[in-house]
């Protein structure tokens, strides 16, 4: 594909003040890290010459980690210990995974998210992924020569609060700043739209290794706006693969297979499929561990046939998405062709049948998500001062409450643009009710059983009254990452509770910087040391900022008594920041941090009055 | 939250009337995102990401209550301290609740013969109606300042909502 060139008119030309920050497309087979280098988007290769690194990880025996090739490599000798896919897995539970039957790990159930048992102990998926991000990041930190500050992961648009959740974790334990989570398609779209200068209505259809979306965005100067989305987070070219796999069962009815021969068995379907795009068929010729032969032809309409349910299942999606954005066939300008799995012939003639126009294939489906993130990885850090560059996403499933009767109340519909808060006021249904419990939901369906349970809550110590006196409004607030937090408060009272929503296995920031430390070999003095040092730069970078802001807006907008008690905070962790505890440095860092909201929004608010000040107002018409 | 204006209208400079232009809103609405969205903030302290958030959220709602005619009715009576009294108001006149019977019926006779046909034109005939209603509600809240009458407009709007709602949703279990 052509190279993305963006022009960068306020960049610094120190190359030591362009900030270090990746785009990484975790994706189900294979994953990709991007940077933007001189002003276009490239991606990053492993010493081999490599740009993808399969999303495999192995626990070898001795407690070494393998990830990529090597670990692909031992998919069909070690499969128990060598996972594929483990993106499947992010935040589900055993009940949510189909043909797990079909694969050959140990899986436990465990509360929330599935587990898998290897010979290196229980591994959650998050930990599996961090694996993959952890050699992304070294990747890209050898590659620009320094440390990064932070990446933009990119996650499937119709990935759920509880796979966001996971997939941020994982970044945290790889010990990656998560600056945004991007939707996969949005990504693409980008790296799309700036390419070709486009402006109108495109569609991006994305058919990943193990997710699907479908996204309908609006692109005009600079401004990505999603006007719908949809998709399937357990529909990709794995269950094209399956198909085979099941086929070849059929046709050869080898003996009960093992769970090597099962791997073996798989990757010929995966390459039998791949064969398939460019060649009329297939042959699948395996020896089996028992000796067994098995050779048998597959042809590109046998194939086609075979997945015809597959293809169709994109298909439905794609429809609610057009009927979410009100929009016409004609109105759609283009479709742009994402993910490995939009190379097979018959995705091609079913999106075209259904758009009535060929769908755009000149850009390379594997790497065009990771050059997206990357680019707006280079926004986010700042490295880039035109501010011509805005996405506007939007929340894939609607959110609601658990309401009597098992019944959903929805509270924030799907397809509301980010970040979006959304309050409903419910009420006690017993005379004397002093708690309720608050059930968080996501999902389309009217009844919770059908819905993904994200979070239970409690709120206590509402004063007695009669039945239905009470008011209490439960707000949600989505952020621009797509993730939630739910506050609920008695109105009469002022009870208060909120939490960030954490799926029930979800882990907290002390959990996260635990296993961190002790993924480090080092000694407990490096933490110490590593940890103190992280503290010092927070501390530094935000009193940076702070005497910056006071110095331009302080005198207009701060009383004296203000700025008194914000110097008084600021001297505080000064002194601190001189001293050896860590803890009480990041303390200091959020006292401050929580002291100049005010301030803060002071200065956000007066620089919009400005900005709006002074425009003509418009005459209008209905 | 707290507004940082005293009305949707004003956040994106518009006038605080129920005929607005619809270009010029969505114009306003993306240069307020241009410098509030949290994509700006990034790597700014956790204040100012915070106040971004709030901003970028309150952008995002008053967009979405002026781009839709019947919440920007509802939100102007309700600015102007009318309750428009949607629950518990539901006296409407008799040809209207004639009109609305006809529609459920007819959406339901439609669906049961599977006429995507039948329910695409009724769709065709709730827009002529909620047109009509748009323009009696600019008439009521723009020139004549008749609250009462704009309110009951309002209700009507918004039982028509309902059915176009249902008329959508009947089109897309047939097409499913």
């Amino acid at each position: 594909m052509a190279l993305l060139q963006i022009a960068e008119p306020g960049m610094s030309a120190a190359p030591h003040q362009h900030k270090l920050a990746v785009g990484i497309d975790l994706g189900t087979t294979n994953s990709l890290v991007a940077t933007v280098r001189s002003g276009m988007s490239t991606v990053l290769h492993d010493e081999h010459g490599h740009a993808l690194l399969p999303s495999v990880v192995h626990y070898q025996t001795g407690g070494m980690v393998e990830v990529g090739y090597q670990a692909q490599a031992q998919q069909s000798e070690d499969p128990q210990n060598t996972i594929i896919s483990a993106k499947r897995f992010m935040g589900r539970g055993v009940k949510d995974i189909p043909d797990l039957s079909h694969m050959p790990y140990r899986f436990i159930d465990a509360p929330g998210m599935v587990q898998i048992e290897t010979r290196a102990g229980v591994k959650s998926p998050v930990e599996i992924s961090s694996e993959i991000l952890k050699v992304l990041k070294n990747r890209a930190e050898k590659a620009l020569g320094g440390e990064l500050i932070g990446a933009v992961i990119t996650v499937p648009a119709y990935f759920d609060d509880a796979q966001r959740q996971a997939t941020k974790d994982a970044a945290k334990l790889a010990g990656l700043t998560v600056l945004r989570l991007l939707n996969e398609p949005t990504a693409a779209a980008v790296a799309y739209g700036l390419d070709n200068g486009s402006e109108g209505v495109y569609v991006i259809y994305d058919l990943g290794g193990g997710t699907f979306d479908i996204s309908i965005l609006r692109l005009s100067k600079g401004v990505f706006e999603v006007l719908a989305t949809n998709g399937d987070s357990a529909l990709g070219g794995d269950d094209f693969d399956q198909r085979i796999f099941c086929w070849v069962l059929e046709q050869a009815r080898p003996a009960p297979l093992n769970a090597v021969d099962t791997r073996l068995l798989l990757t010929k379907a995966r390459e039998a499929k791949e064969w398939l795009t460019d060649h009329a068929e297939a042959q699948i010729t395996s020896v089996l561990s028992s000796g067994e032969v098995v050779n048998v032809t597959l042809t590109g309409n046998k194939f086609a046939e075979l997945t015809q349910h597959l293809v169709a299942k994109t298909i439905t999606p794609t429809r609610k998405a057009m009927r979410d954005a009100d929009l016409a066939l004609e109105d759609i300008k283009g479709v742009v062709m994402v993910g490995g799995a939009t190379r097979m012939p018959q995705i091609r003639l079913a999106v075209a049948e259904y758009f009535k126009q060929e769908p755009l294939t000149n850009l390379d489906p594997d790497k065009v998500v990771a050059l997206g993130a990357a680019i707006q990885a280079n926004v986010l850090a700042g490295n880039r001062s035109d501010d011509d560059l805005l996405l506007l996403d939007v929340i894939p499933l609607s959110l609601g409450l658990e309401t009597m009767g098992g019944l959903v109340e929805k509270i924030i519909p799907r397809n509301s643009t980010l970040p979006v808060a959304r309050a409903q006021d419910f009420t006690t249904f017993k005379d004397g009710q002093t708690a309720i419990s608050i059930h968080v939901v996501q999902g389309e369906r009217e009844l919770v059983s059908d819905c993904r349970s994200l979070a239970r809550f409690e709120l206590r110590g509402i004063p007695p009254m009669a039945a239905g006196a009470a008011r209490i409004r439960v707000t949600f607030q989505v952020d621009a990452d797509g993730l939630l937090s739910v506050s609920a408060r008695e109105q009469t009272s002022g009870v208060e509770t909120s939490i960030v929503v954490k799926p029930s296995y979800g882990l907290s920031e002390d959990e996260i910087f635990n296993m961190l430390q002790a993924s480090f070999s080092s000694a407990e003095a490096d933490k110490k040391t590593r940890a103190l040092g992280e503290a010092r730069v927070d501390a530094e970078r935000l009193l940076e900022a702070i005497s910056a802001a006071l110095e331009k807006d302080g005198d207009t907008l701060l009383t004296a008594d203000e700025r008194a008690a914000i110097e008084r905070q600021m001297q505080a962790l000064r002194s601190l920041a001189q001293g050896n505890d860590s803890h009480a440095i990041h303390k200091a860092t959020e006292d401050l941090n929580h002291g100049t909201e005010t301030f803060a929004a002071r200065r956000m608010d007066a620089s919009i009055s400005k900005s709006f000040a002074g425009k003509n107002l418009n005459t209008l018409e209905i | 939250m707290q507004d940082s204006r005293s009305n949707h209208f004003e956040l994106f400079n518009l006038p605080t009337q129920f005929a607005i232009d619809l270009n010029t809103l969505d114009q306003h609405y993306k240069e307020l995102q241009s410098e509030v969205h949290p994509d700006r903030f990034a790597a700014a302290p956790a204040s100012e990401r915070l106040r971004s958030m709030q901003l970028a959220t309150e952008a995002n709602e008053a967009y979405r209550v002026l781009k839709n005619p019947t919440a920007r009715a509802r939100y102007l009576l309700h600015i102007n301290g009318v309750d428009t009294q949607e629950e518990s108001n539901t006296a409407m006149p008799a040809e209207f609740l004639m009109l609305q019977m006809e529609w459920r019926e007819a959406i339901e006779e439609a669906s049961a013969e599977r006429d995507i046909t039948a329910l695409e034109t009724l769709l065709r005939k709730t827009q002529l109606e909620t047109k009509s209603l748009q323009q009696d509600l600019h008439a009521h809240l723009d020139e004549n300042n008749q609250l009462m009458q704009a309110a009951e407009a309002m209700r009507k709007l918004s039982f028509i909502d309902k059915v176009r709602g249902d008329i959508q949703q009947a089109i897309a279990k047939l097409e499913d």
